[in-house]
């Protein structure tokens, strides 16, 4: 015997993997192709977000200027009256000023009214940027003049042309020009409150500039030196502080809108990454299924002398590249994409965005595409090392994939990481990345779940009395090999997502639309003057309205908290105080007795004062109590316009925020501050758009400095808003949707071979072609039908979580529209499963096979 | 002569819910360079079972095998798998031809396994040999049952083994195609001077190697000379 012979151990050949990966790929990159497609279009949505976010940040950055249309805005809820002028001077001199206010218009050529945003202007404002108007010169030539510039939707929803006059408090203004883009504003902004600006100079004689309004006053500075913005918040930071005034920079305004927009594109980015993910689980199956396939090549490799990483190896290059080809194809698809998002983002946007290619995205949706499809196709792949030689030769193991577990509990903690990593980054923080995560496998789990129970029903409680084809059609969801727990998680993961977005945004609109059902208030009338108060009850009981609360409305300030000023609070954190509850200012109300909204948690509701002397005990909401970190006994110094007024908390209410109707925070007992300077809600119920629209008119026109708001305009800048953010309904029902179809597609493609065996066994037992149909559209039926409600189930316990944990408002799902996703989504598996079946049928059997193999 | 294979005391059992199951009891035998050596036996009778235990595709209950002088038990499955690329050919029943390589392909995998370069010009030759010169570039689908085979023969000497594994090599061919098959494995099997080991219900085949060892039930009841190996 030869001892010497040892075994020759050869360079290990990359080449060869490579080239056997392609040798091997090559009747089969059609079938390699449909996994990756199911992961295009998630990196295509990601590459897409992150390309615009790129662009938008740089166009923030480029136009940051434009956002505030100054360098400084110096801003106080008072008056910056003759007294401040100096230290306004001392500033700087190049500057404007601005007050703003929420106020009704009144147009007399349509007898609208509307209740807008009023904003008075003096000076050459904005600096940077500009007041876009149609015609142009209007935005200059209207000041100066009793002229105005009106919301341009305003001027079309009101039937108001230019050279038409706008009624503001009881001046009237010449239309100038339709008011089309603001510094700083956007589509949502001015649907919320459109805009009517008017000259300074008239502000007062309009007579809204009233005790108690709500003003806010604005100086706006430009200087030559952009770096002299920091000297003057060095040396005025603690001056503006004493005088409550805020201000804001170039580099605030910036931050504040890249923070705004950086939630909007990581809330996008997630979407996409569901997507993804969906396409991932599709990866995974498809990859499990094609393995299945290989095993028996895989065997006789390693009888031929390869090893099992080698044999693990080949295939793992394909699924690397495909992966990294679909990570391409969905870099250059968002690359374009992206060209699309600012016409679709329009009325978010605050600046003009430019195309421009983002590297960092294009690398970042290559890296993704490669390093997802690995990972989520590692676990099949895994079993590969485990094939051994002996299934070559021995016909009864022939295509088992061996249960191997070795290694995949390291490839599931990846996968996990991987999720909660993606969620973090784009979340920012860890806890709502875990919850993200954390619902996400909890929606994965419980459809998974739902799909094992479907299967084991089916073959617990088989119909054995059913026709053959209806009986094979059911077997199929349960016979080895079968789709149904892929398909019912990504078909009803998908179902979920688009559902639950429908029945949150009808369960919005329907929860404001019983707001005022019944006999609720729908109508709130404010800013109403203590001698105006009467003459308005009457009015609106002529027009026989009821009056409803009549509630009297005090501003003030809070001096000190627990028996610590501002000044102390902020000189020792440890008291843990908040400094904005001494920077608002709190409207607060009195009466005797609590409302229908309200309900006393803790302490004792005090209604009255017994004598001037008593300690005042007031009513605090539990919310904000626990905002201040404020409980029972604990003491407020409240300054009201000047007269300090120590109080002590005495009650917590719990309130029912969503009525039309007046809540207040902080409610004082009767007996305190009925002499204080003060204005007037008064709330009513108007039954019909007729009488509501004659009532107003009429309020304004006798109390112009009134406003009003009913649940019509709520209704309506509701349905606005929503309309404008249908955009991310429709981007994420879209991806959900075409992800869904995609996995659909490859997962029906991928089993083909295993079908179409069978189409061919049961053709050569004699089926007709009717009969193979009909088994096929059966069994993809029994599939959309479990796969839809499955997700239906889901979405109807994610949308009444929703509703009642985050909107707290009552879930009233509506089901025709459910049932109409059920049947769409069943008939698109339909069409998909039987267009595949069809090959079966319409060719001979062995032609078929030969082709598939 | 050197030993090309040799084995000694092989057993292979498995436990199962009722016991356990023996299915090769103590066989033994040494096949030296160029011996032709045919297992057979009826189904079930542990001759497929032996042939993977030879080839080290399986591991042994007790006992052992040695390959080339390299004692397989010793080895893990990747230095098997080494040992089998280096000095082992095979032929199946079914051919298992990698379906998604083409015949040129497939006969140049064994060669490429060991890191070898230029190997097509080695292969081309070898499926001239098979006849199959004009087949070069179709995919196993294209080509009939006997061309399967015969690709699958020339994968088997392509890579110059010391011993070639043969399972039931005509199991799936039709009389006429199976008897070309034969006289080109015999054929080169004789040129390379390659040590033969057949695994076979077919006893004319068999009679045309060297040596027969019969089982039955997992026990060798018979080890001979064939009468055509005695009249060589």
């Amino acid at each position: 015997m030869d001892s010497k012979i040892s075994i020759n151990r050869p360079e290990y050949s990359k080449s060869w993997l490579w080239k056997m990966a392609w040798r091997d790929s090559r009747r089969s990159r059609s079938r390699l192709f449909l996994f990756t497609s199911s992961i295009i279009l998630g990196i295509t949505a990601l590459v897409a977000i992150n390309s615009f976010k790129s662009s938008l940040f740089s166009a923030i950055n480029d136009q940051a200027k434009g956002l505030l249309g100054a360098d400084l805005v110096v801003r106080s809820s008072q008056p910056f009256t003759e007294d401040y002028q100096p230290l306004l001077d001392s500033i700087g001199t190049e500057r404007s000023s601005e007050c703003y206010f929420a106020s009704m218009i009144y147009f007399p050529r349509s007898q609208g009214t509307r209740l807008v945003q009023v904003r008075a202007l003096e000076g050459d404002f904005p600096y940077y940027g500009a007041i876009e108007t149609d015609p142009i010169e209007a935005a200059r030539s209207f000041r100066g003049k009793k002229q105005a510039l009106v919301d341009q939707t305003l001027m079309l929803q009101f039937g108001v042309e230019v050279g038409d006059e706008v009624k503001v408090g009881t001046e009237s203004f010449e239309i100038v020009g339709r008011l089309q883009k603001i510094p700083g504003q956007t589509g949502i902004t001015t649907s919320v409150a459109p805009v009517v600006y008017i000259p300074y100079e008239y502000v007062e004689q309009t007579g809204l500039l009233q005790k108690g309004s709500r003003i806010n006053y604005m100086e706006y500075f430009r200087f030559d030196d952009e770096a002299y913005v920091k000297t003057v918040e060095e040396t005025y930071e603690k001056r503006f502080d004493q005088l409550g005034w805020r201000y804001d920079t170039v580099e605030e305004q910036k931050e504040d809108t890249g923070r705004a927009f950086k939630d909007l594109t990581g809330f996008l980015n997630l979407v996409a990454f569901v997507a993804l993910l969906l396409g991932c689980i599709g990866v995974a199956s498809a990859v499990h299924i094609y393995i299945k396939e290989k095993i028996t090549s895989v065997a006789v490799i390693r009888c031929l002398g390869g090893t099992s990483i080698q044999a693990f190896f080949i295939f793992l290059i394909q699924i690397a590249s495909i992966g990294l080809l679909g990570g391409i194809i969905g870099s250059v698809l968002g690359s374009v994409l992206q060209m699309y998002l600012p016409g679709v983002l329009k009325d978010f946007l605050p600046v003009t965005v430019d195309f421009a290619l983002s590297w960092s995205a294009i690398l970042q949706g290559i890296a993704l595409g490669l390093s997802i499809s690995v990972l989520f196709a590692l676990p099949p792949l895994l079993r590969i090392r485990k094939v051994a030689p002996l299934q070559a030769i021995r016909a009864g193991i022939d295509g088992a994939v061996p249960d191997s577990t070795r290694g995949i509990y390291p490839v599931y903690a990846a996968i996990l990481a991987f999720i909660l990593g993606f969620a973090w980054w784009q979340i920012g923080s860890i806890l709502d990345a875990l919850s993200f995560t954390g619902g996400l496998i909890a929606a994965f789990l419980l459809l998974a779940g739902v799909a094992r129970l479907i299967t084991w029903s089916v073959k617990k409680f088989f119909p054995i009395t059913w026709s053959y084809v209806w009986r094979q059609g059911l077997a199929n969801l349960f016979r080895p090999q079968n789709q149904t727990m892929i398909l019912i998680i990504t078909v009803g993961l998908g179902t979920a997502l688009i559902s639950t977005l429908y029945l949150v945004q009808q369960s919005l609109i329907s929860q404001v639309s019983i707001t005022g059902a019944g006999d609720r208030p729908n109508m709130v009338l404010f800013d109403i003057q203590s001698d105006q108060k009467e003459a308005i009850k009457t009015m609106t009981l002529d027009y026989d309205l009821p009056v409803i609360q009549d509630v009297p409305v005090v501003t003030m300030r809070l001096e000190e908290l627990k028996g610590h000023t501002k000044r102390e609070a902020e000189a020792d954190t440890t008291l843990g105080l908040p400094d904005w509850a001494y920077n608002r200012e709190y409207r607060i109300t009195y009466r005797d007795s609590l409302i229908d909204s309200e309900e006393i948690i803790a302490g004792k509701w005090l209604g009255k004062m017994e004598s001037p002397n008593d300690t005042i005990f007031i009513s605090m909401s539990d919310g904000y109590a626990e905002n201040l970190g404020v409980k029972v006994g604990d003491e407020m110094l409240f300054n009201v316009q000047g007269a300090l007024i120590k109080t002590y908390v005495g009650s917590l209410r719990r309130i029912d925020w969503n009525r039309v109707q007046t809540n207040f925070l902080v409610i004082f007992p009767e007996g305190v501050l009925e002499k204080a300077p003060q204005f007037h809600v008064l709330i009513t119920r108007v039954e019909n758009n007729e009488l509501s629209a004659r009532f107003q008119q009429a309020v304004v026109r006798n109390y112009p400095n009134v406003s009003i708001i009913d649940l019509q305009l709520i209704l309506s800048t509701l349905d606005d808003i929503l309309g404008k953010v249908s955009f991310v309904i429709q981007f994420m029902a879209l991806l959900s949707i075409s992800t869904g179809i995609l996995v659909l597609i490859a997962s029906v493609v991928i089993s083909k071979f295993q079908r179409i065996q069978e189409g061919v066994l049961l053709r050569t037992l004699g089926a007709s072609r009717r009969q193979v149909l009909t088994i096929a559209g059966l069994e993809y039926l029994f599939l959309g039908v479990f796969a839809s409600c499955s997700g239906i189930l889901l979405s109807l316990a994610g949308s009444w979580a929703l509703s009642y944990f985050l909107f707290e408002s009552t879930f009233s799902p509506v089901w025709l529209p459910l049932l109409a996703i059920i049947g769409g989504i069943t008939a698109l598996t339909v069409a998909i499963g039987v267009t595949n079946s069809r090959e079966v049928v319409n060719n001979p059997p062995l032609e078929v096979l030969r082709r598939e193999i | 002569m050197s030993s090309i294979l040799k084995v000694t005391n092989l057993s292979k059992s498995y436990s199962s819910a009722t016991g356990s199951l023996t299915v090769l009891d103590d066989v033994s035998f040494d096949l030296a360079k160029g011996e032709t050596f045919s297992i057979v036996g009826p189904s079930g009778s542990g001759k497929t079972t032996l042939l993977g235990l030879c080839a080290g595709l399986d591991r042994a209950s007790s006992g052992s095998v040695e390959v080339c002088g390299i004692k397989l038990d010793a080895l893990d499955e990747d230095d098997r798998a080494r040992v089998r690329n280096q000095h082992v050919g095979f032929i199946f029943q079914n051919f298992q031809l990698l379906p998604t390589l083409t015949a040129l392909e497939n006969v140049m995998v064994p060669l490429e396994l060991r890191g070898e370069k230029g190997v097509a010009a080695k292969s081309i030759e070898l499926l001239e040999r098979v006849g199959l010169g004009s087949r070069l570039h179709h995919y196993p689908t294209q080509l009939s049952g006997g061309e399967q085979q015969r690709v699958a023969l020339a994968r088997a000497f392509s890579n110059d083994p010391e011993i070639l594994f043969a399972d039931e090599p005509t199991g799936n061919l039709d009389e006429e195609t199976g008897i070309k098959v034969e006289e080109l494995l015999f054929q080169i099997n004789k040129e390379q001077g390659t040590t033969l080991v057949l695994v076979t219900h077919n006893m004319e085949l068999a009679r045309k190697t060297g040596r027969i060892l019969r089982l039955k039930g997992g026990k060798v009841i018979e080890l001979t000379e064939s009468a055509l190996a005695a009249q060589a």
